[in-house]
């Protein structure tokens, strides 16, 4: 004990400091828990794993919707006509040659696919998240319409690869998801590759 | 003897501990308020009977409701069909929760005309604002609740603006949601925020309201500055004028809110979408996504900008712009009796603008409808970013010395 009686203002600066700092500090950590409780959880995140898809019953021009992750997946045969009117539609598009990342860099070509042949998509707009519908038939939507995708929330319009035209909400192209061929017949939604285990639809 | 009957007076043991009667006096038969209060000085009062209605039919409904994605549905359908008098506290519940939008608009519209966010009232009108925010995430969250496709897309809808966020949009929305589409894991932590988390903020901030207004006291329709502390010829003591004054208002609201109960419960859809009575199915949207209808304006302002990110930053600053209200009006008067002709046109055609807005953001898009809405939006905008000018340059009356009438 001393008989001084004079306060230490720089001593009480430093512990007002250093007492902020470490509360603020743990108030910080403590925050982590919290915060990531939020996160997709481990059983979330497992029934998220990638799914296989057979491609053998899909007809020309069909589309097949399979759902990974709670998304509508779609797999859709596109047809030699198809494929040959997605050039003419560079002029209208917002990203014709994919520069956007919405696609793995596999997909960043004309058609946005492994195979120019078989058009895999997540079927989600990317205005807002409402399922596009599909209009393969050529003057379905509007007179010039070439076949693709066309969503009825908000209007926004996509080519048969996904490509999103200019002067709709839609910002963005469709999303490609990650997938890979196991076999010529068999294709793998959810991994560049197949692994070990994966589940089937 | 005396002593004795003092020691069991309960009221005085109290009064000695806690300062009963001094809350009292302060609040209710010493507080006063200018004796001109008319019609728009009802909606506070409503807002707190709502908020009451809301929190006790939202304790029972808790209590047959399950928040999964498997059964919210149905037991929604449970409460409405099987539960003894379920249909009634459901119905209250949501009518209430339209019921609170409207009293709110009309509250704000009444601070909005009498320039009752005006100095010294600038944090309560914050204040204000912080809960009619809270507020929309409490109907929000609660409307995702009965698990229908428009509760559904809604949240599809609505979680999906994080992703408009550069770089770590994306992952904010995974996280938000919990999953990597809306699932039963996210139904079940709206449910969570919508019963415990954001009621109770609500409440706080009601409270914290509250004091505030006590601390500067109330405006009036003169927009003049009053003793609140003291009595004058200008004041009444809110106990017992303004209370029995509430109390009838009150009647002939609750009048009103049962005939909607009772016989318009859905409000032809406005009150409750018919696509709402279809289960929830994450494959398929309904053809037309549209939020409720106290809601629809800023949706309407989001839907007339064909960009993401510029819609969603419109939109926020649709509501953003109503924060800073105390600091764009200039003028040297509160209340719209003694601004000019240009502060009245203003308020006219931001009156015409929110309304036409709400109405377009229920309908859906048409080339057409789209102009409209921009230039309703224009006019929304407008009435906030030229007022810095023209309160400032229009010529006001003389204000009265008293209160007038």
């Amino acid at each position: 004990m001393t008989t001084n009686d004079e306060v230490d203002e720089e001593r009480r600066c430093f512990l007002r400091r250093a007492t902020a700092t470490v509360g603020g500090i743990g108030l910080a950590a403590a925050s982590i828990p919290f915060v990531s409780y939020w996160l997709p959880s481990a059983d979330t995140e497992a029934a998220g794993a990638p799914v296989e898809v057979d491609l053998t019953p899909i007809k020309p021009a069909q589309q097949l919707t399979i759902v990974w992750r709670g998304k509508p997946i779609w797999v859709i045969r596109r047809t030699p006509e198809m494929l040959a009117n997605l050039p003419k539609l560079n002029h209208l598009l917002r990203d014709p040659s994919s520069d956007v990342d919405q696609q793995p860099p596999y997909a960043k070509n004309l058609y946005r696919s492994i195979k120019p042949e078989f058009f895999v998509a997540i079927g989600i707009c990317t205005h807002l998240g409402c399922i596009p519908t599909y209009r393969p038939d050529v003057g379905s939507v509007s007179p010039t319409w070439l076949g693709g995708f066309y969503c009825p929330c908000h209007g926004s319009l996509y080519d048969l690869a996904g490509r999103v035209f200019q002067g709709v909400p839609a910002p963005k192209n469709l999303e490609i998801p990650p997938y890979g061929y196991i076999n010529d017949n068999r294709i793998i939604v959810g991994a560049h590759q197949a692994p070990a285990q994966t589940k089937t639809t | 003897m005396e002593n004795f009957l003092k020691k069991i007076n309960v009221i005085a043991w109290i009064e000695n501990r806690y300062p009963l009667r001094e809350f009292w006096y302060k609040h209710l038969t010493h507080y006063y308020a200018a004796r001109n209060f008319n019609f728009w000085y009802y909606f506070g009062s409503f807002s707190l009977l709502v908020l009451l209605n809301q929190i006790v039919t939202g304790i029972w409904l808790a209590m047959e409701y399950t928040p999964t994605g498997e059964e919210a549905f149905n037991s929604v359908q449970h409460i409405m069909r099987d539960v003894h008098y379920g249909w009634l506290i459901r119905f209250m519940h949501t009518t209430g929760a339209s019921a609170f939008f409207v009293v709110v608009y009309l509250h704000m519209y009444r601070a909005l005309i009498y320039g009752s966010y005006k100095f010294p009232r600038e944090l309560l009108w914050l204040i204000g604002m912080t809960i009619y925010i809270t507020l929309l995430a409490e109907a929000f969250t609660g409307y995702v609740l009965p698990w229908g496709q428009m509760s559904y897309w809604g949240a599809e809808v609505i979680t999906s603006f994080a992703s408009a966020i550069p770089f770590i949009g994306d992952d904010i929305e995974v996280w938000l949601r919990g999953d990597y589409s809306i699932s039963t894991v996210t139904l079940h932590r709206f449910f969570s925020l919508h019963v415990t988390a954001i009621p109770m903020v609500l409440l706080l901030l009601v409270f914290i309201h509250l004091v505030a207004l006590h601390y500067v006291g109330s405006n009036n329709p003169d927009g003049i500055d009053i003793d609140h502390e003291h009595q004058t010829p200008d004041d009444v003591p809110f106990q017992p004028y303004y209370t029995i004054k509430d109390l009838v208002g009150a009647v002939v609201f609750l009048i009103v809110f049962f005939s909607v109960i009772f016989f318009m419960p859905a409000m032809g859809g406005l009150f409750l979408e018919a696509e709402n009575f279809t289960p929830a199915n994450p494959l398929q949207t309904p053809p037309e996504i549209s939020p409720v209808w106290y809601m629809t304006p800023y949706y309407a302002i989001l839907r007339a900008i064909p960009n993401k990110l510029l819609g969603l930053i419109a939109m926020a600053s649709a509501i953003g712009l109503m924060f800073i209200l105390p600091w764009l009006d200039r003028s040297r008067v509160r209340s719209i009796r003694y601004k000019g002709m240009l502060s009245k046109i203003a308020i006219v055609v931001f009156v015409i603008s929110f309304i036409g807005l709400g109405y377009l953001g229920i309908h859906s898009v048409s080339p057409l409808r789209t102009t409209m809405a921009r230039v309703f939006a224009i006019g929304y905008f407008a009435f906030f970013l030229l007022m810095p000018f023209y309160t400032r340059y229009e010529k006001t009356k003389p204000l009265p010395e008293h209160i007038t009438k």
